[in-house]
C-alpha cells in the first residue's frame, strides 16, 4: 500500500503536469474571493451613468412611490443605530454623507451598498472607486432588507 | 464526499500523467492505490468542515479546547475556570464574577470531564458541562457561543472528580468528593480520618435551562475516595453511580494503604427515591454556602450570587437511597452501557473488567442479597448482581465507552492499548495499541444511549507522550490518537497534540449545533448597564477619583480617541461596546500599562477594562485584533495629570471634542 507522502508527491506532480499541460488547476473557495481582474467600467464612466448602476446584491428593482414618513423615521431610527460612527447626515466623516445621495445614485445602488457592502467594494466600479477615495471598506451592519428600504425613505428626506 | 477523494484522485491522475504524458489518456488502474488510506479518511480540504465537534477538558488548564474531526485541528479554547487573557476571561468586569467562590476569586481550576447536555439519553447539542476539580464547581457552556455562562460551586466537598456526569434528560448533574474530609469542616487531627472525615454525593439541578443550576441535595456518605461515575439510562434511568476507593479509609501512603482490600465499591443511588424523601421532609438543612454564577448574554455581565443552605440526607435514614456494589481493585470508571442494563467498572489494578447487571441490582435488593452494612448502606452480594468479567489479556483499565453495535471499548493505562469486547459474549474481539498510557478514551455519543453513526470515530487521550511530536523542552503537549472504529478491526488514523492534559471529551455530529451558532450580538438588544449604543452618547463621566469612560469602537476608531483629565490615582473604566453587526468582526482594547489584559469585544457585545495610571504622560489604546486596512490606525490617546492638579476633563473624536 502506498504511503501518504507519496500520495501526495503525486498530487502535486498531478497539478505540476496538469497545469503545464494548460489544464485548470483549480480555483479557490470561500466567500472572500480575489477581485476581477478586468474591470468592466471604470469609477469616472460608471458615475457617469449612474442612473443604470444598481450595484451588486439581493435588490434588483426598488419603487420609490410616494414618501412614507413613518417609514423614513424608523429608517433614522435605524440610521442613528447602525451608520452614525461613520456616516454623518451633512458632512463626510469616515464615510460620504448621504445628503442628496438620490440625484447620484439609484436605489437599488444604494440598499445594495447596504446589504451587500464586501462584494460591492471588491466588484462594482463606483463602490471600488469611493474606497480609493475614503480608504476603508463599508462595515456591514446586519440590516435586514427592510431595514435598508426604511434608511433608503430616511435618505429622501435628505435631498 | 468528493472532496475528500481529491488528493487520492489528483496522485492517481498524476500516476497517470507521469506514466502517459501530456494529452494521452490512460486505462484507469487501481492497483497498490486502490484501497482506503488513513491520509484520505482524515483530510478535509480547504474551506470544507470536519463532520464533528469533538470538545477536550484542558485538565490543568482549566479549560475547554474544541476540535475538528477528522482533522484534529483546533476550532476553539473556551476558558472556563482559568482566566484567558487572550480574551480578556476573567480581567474583564464583566466575568470577574464567574470565578467567585466562597474562598474568593479564584482564577484557576483542574477542570476534568466534559458532558453534552442530553434529552432522552441522546446529545442535544444545547449545553456542555464541565467540572473543577480543586474548587468543587461546574460550569456550563453554551454551544450557541461557545462561552461559559454558568458556574455553581459545591458546597461540602473537596476534589470534584466523579463530575458532572449528567442524567438522562439533564435533570442532574452529579458530583462527589475524591477527598474526604470533616463535613461540615473543622480542626481535627489527621489520624482522626475514620472517625471524622466523611464523604458527599451531589445532585445539581437546573442543567435543562440556564440561569437556575443549584445544589437539589447532597447525601453524606462515608469517608471513602469517590472517583469517578455514570448516570444510568434507559432501563437504569432514575440511578446514577460512582466508584469508590480507599474503603481502607487510609489518610497517609494511600497509594499502598489504600490498595488493600480486594474489593471496593460502586456506589449506586436511587435519585428519584432521593426526591420522594425529600418530597416528605427526610433531609437535614444545613447552613452551607456556595455560589452561583450566571453570565447574562443581553447585559453581557456576570453576577456572583451567595446561596445559603443545603438539603443533606442520611442514607440510615432513607433506606432504599443507595446501595454499594462490589467491585474488585480500586475501581475507577464506572460506565454504563447505551442500553443502560450494564455497569462496567474498571479495576485499575485489575486485570479483568467487572460487568454489573442493573435488573440483578434490582433482584438483588428486592431478595435482600446484602452482604454487610455500612453505615446504614447495604453491600450487595457480588455473585447476585455480576453480569460477567471481561478478561482482557490487558493491565490497568480504566474507561470505556461503546458503539451502537453492542461493543465495549476500554481503555488500558498500564498495557496502553484499547481493547474492543463484546457485551454480549464478554469475548474480547480486538485490541490496538495507544501511543503512550491511554487515560480517557471517547467515541462521540459513546456515553449516551446513542453512539453517532453507530460509533465511526475513537480518540485515545494519552499521559504520555515522548517521542510522538517534535521535542519542545522538558514539557511536551499530551498526545491524542483519531481510530477509525467502523469495521471490525480498529485502524488508528492520526496522531495530533492537545492543549492542558485532556480528562475526557465529548463528540457530537457537527451538524446539531453548527447551525445554531450566534454571529454576533443585536445592538437593539445590548441590555448593559454601561452601553453606549451611538457615538452621539459617548462620554467621559468623573465619579470622585472614578472615571467612566462611556466609548464605541467600529472599523476602524475608538469614539473618543482622544481623553484629557485623568489624573494619577484614578480608576478608569473603559466601558467599550462594539459597534459593528457582522460576523467575526471583534475588536480589541488594550491600553498602555493595563494591569489586567487585552479587552476583546464581539460585535453588539459590551466589555469594561479597569485602568490605573500609575504616573503622568499620555498613554497610547489601540485596536489589538486586525479588522480592516486601517486597523494601525485604530488608536487613541489619554492623557494623565498630576494627582494633585484638577484638570478638566475633556473627549472628542475628530472636530467633535466635548467638556
Amino acid at each position: 500500500m502506498m504511503n501518504s507522502k507519496l500520495i501526495i508527491s503525486f498530487a502535486i506532480a498531478a497539478i505540476a503536469l496538469m497545469s503545464a499541460c494548460g489544464g485548470s488547476s483549480g480555483e479557490s473557495k470561500g466567500k472572500f474571493a480575489p477581485p476581477p481582474m478586468a474591470k468592466p467600467l471604470t469609477y469616472e464612466e460608471a458615475v457617469a451613468d449612474w442612473q443604470n448602476q444598481k450595484g451588486l446584491g439581493p435588490i434588483t428593482s426598488v419603487e420609490l412611490g410616494d414618501f412614507d414618513d413613518v417609514l423614513a423615521k424608523k429608517g433614522e431610527e435605524i440610521y442613528k443605530l447602525k451608520c452614525t460612527a461613520c456616516h454623518m447626515p451633512n458632512e463626510d466623516k469616515v464615510g460620504p454623507a448621504p445628503h442628496g445621495v438620490l440625484k447620484r445614485r439609484t436605489p437599488e445602488w444604494i440598499m445594495n451598498m447596504i446589504l451587500n457592502p464586501e462584494a460591492m467594494a471588491m466588484k462594482d466600479p463606483i463602490a471600488r472607486g469611493l474606497l480609493g477615495k475614503y480608504n476603508t471598506v463599508m462595515a456591514n451592519q446586519g440590516l435586514t432588507q427592510d431595514d435598508a428600504r426604511a434608511v433608503l425613505e430616511y435618505f429622501r428626506t435628505l435631498d | 464526499m468528493k472532496s475528500k477523494n481529491l488528493l487520492f484522485s489528483l496522485a492517481l491522475v498524476g500516476s497517470l500523467f507521469l506514466y502517459t504524458g501530456c494529452g494521452n489518456s490512460g486505462q484507469q488502474s487501481v492497483g497498490a492505490l486502490g484501497s482506503s488510506s488513513a491520509a484520505q479518511k482524515v483530510y478535509v480540504a480547504p474551506g470544507e468542515f470536519d463532520t464533528y465537534y469533538e470538545f477536550f477538558s484542558g485538565g490543568f488548564s482549566g479549560q475547554v479546547t474544541a476540535y475538528g474531526l477528522p482533522s484534529g485541528r483546533l476550532l476553539k479554547t473556551i476558558p472556563v475556570f482559568s482566566l484567558d487573557a487572550e480574551k480578556g476571561y476573567g480581567f474583564n468586569e464583566e466575568t470577574k464574577p464567574m470565578l467567585m467562590t466562597t474562598f474568593g476569586f479564584i482564577p484557576w481550576d483542574d477542570s476534568h470531564h466534559p458532558k453534552l447536555s442530553q434529552t432522552n439519553g441522546v446529545h442535544d447539542g444545547k449545553f456542555l458541562f464541565i467540572n473543577g476539580n480543586n474548587t468543587p464547581r461546574i460550569a456550563r457552556i453554551d454551544l450557541k457561543t461557545f462561552e461559559t455562562t454558568e458556574i455553581v460551586q459545591i458546597p461540602n466537598a473537596a476534589g470534584s472528580h466523579a463530575s458532572p456526569y449528567l442524567t438522562q434528560n439533564s435533570e442532574y448533574l452529579v458530583s462527589s468528593t475524591r477527598f474526604s474530609i470533616p463535613i461540615p469542616q473543622k480542626d481535627v487531627p489527621l489520624d482522626s480520618y475514620k472517625e471524622n472525615f466523611k464523604g458527599t454525593i451531589t445532585f445539581i439541578k437546573g442543567g435543562q435551562e440556564p440561569g437556575n443550576m443549584d445544589i437539589a441535595f447532597q447525601i453524606l456518605v462515608p469517608g471513602f475516595d469517590y472517583d469517578l461515575a455514570s448516570s444510568g439510562k434507559g432501563v437504569s434511568h432514575g440511578w446514577s453511580f460512582f466508584t469508590t476507593y480507599n474503603s481502607e479509609q487510609a489518610h497517609t501512603m494511600k497509594e499502598k494503604n489504600a490498595s488493600q482490600r480486594d474489593k471496593d465499591f460502586i456506589a449506586a443511588v436511587n435519585w428519584k427515591k432521593a426526591e420522594e424523601y425529600l418530597a416528605q421532609g427526610k433531609f437535614q438543612e444545613w447552613p452551607s454556602e456556595y455560589y452561583h454564577n450566571y453570565y447574562d448574554d443581553k447585559t453581557h455581565t456576570a453576577t456572583a450570587d451567595l446561596k445559603k443552605g443545603v438539603k443533606v440526607l442520611i442514607p440510615a435514614e432513607c433506606p432504599g437511597l443507595m446501595y454499594y456494589l462490589p467491585t474488585p481493585k480500586s475501581p475507577h470508571g464506572v460506565d454504563v452501557n447505551p442500553t443502560g442494563e450494564f455497569i462496567v467498572g474498571s479495576g485499575k489494578l485489575s486485570a479483568d473488567l467487572t460487568v454489573h447487571s442493573f435488573s440483578k441490582m434490582i433482584a438483588a435488593i428486592e431478595a435482600n442479597k446484602v452482604d454487610e452494612v455500612i453505615d446504614g448502606i447495604p453491600v450487595l452480594n457480588f455473585e447476585s448482581i455480576l453480569a460477567g468479567t471481561v478478561s482482557s489479556g490487558g493491565l490497568g483499565p480504566l474507561h470505556t465507552e461503546f458503539d451502537g453495535r453492542g461493543n465495549g471499548y476500554t481503555s488500558f493505562f498500564i498495557t496502553s492499548e484499547i481493547v474492543k469486547w463484546s457485551l454480549e459474549t464478554f469475548q474480547v474481539l480486538d485490541r490496538v495499541p495507544a501511543y503512550y498510557s491511554i487515560g480517557h478514551l471517547s467515541i462521540p455519543g459513546g456515553g449516551s444511549m446513542k453512539p453517532w453513526e453507530d460509533g465511526k470515530y475513537m480518540i485515545a487521550m494519552n499521559k504520555i507522550t515522548k517521542d510522538r511530536y517534535l521535542p519542545t523542552g522538558p514539557e511536551l503537549a499530551h498526545s491524542a490518537q483519531l481510530y477509525d472504529i467502523s469495521g471490525d478491526k480498529m485502524e488508528l488514523l492520526l496522531d495530533f497534540p492537545t492543549a492542558g492534559e485532556p480528562h475526557y471529551a465529548q463528540g457530537i455530529l457537527a451538524s446539531v449545533i453548527k447551525d445554531n451558532q450566534v454571529k454576533y450580538f443585536p445592538l437593539e438588544e445590548n441590555q448593559h448597564a454601561h452601553k453606549t449604543l451611538t457615538e452621539a452618547d459617548t462620554k467621559v463621566v468623573r465619579d470622585g477619583n472614578e472615571v467612566h469612560v462611556y466609548a464605541t469602537m467600529i472599523r476602524s476608531h475608538f469614539a473618543p480617541d482622544n481623553i484629557e483629565g485623568i489624573k494619577v490615582g484614578d480608576k478608569v473604566y473603559f466601558h467599550v461596546t462594539n459597534l459593528e453587526q457582522d460576523w467575526d468582526v471583534p475588536h480589541g482594547l488594550a491600553v498602555a500599562g493595563a494591569q489586567n489584559a487585552e479587552l476583546l469585544i464581539m460585535p453588539g457585545q459590551t466589555e469594561t477594562l479597569l485602568w490605573e495610571p500609575l504616573s503622568e504622560g499620555v498613554y497610547p489604546y489601540y485596536c489589538t485584533d486586525f479588522c480592516s486596512a486601517l486597523h494601525q490606525e485604530m488608536q487613541g490617546y489619554i492623557r494623565v495629570s498630576a494627582k494633585n492638579s484638577n484638570p478638566k476633563i475633556k473627549w472628542g473624536l475628530g472636530s467633535e471634542v466635548h467638556e
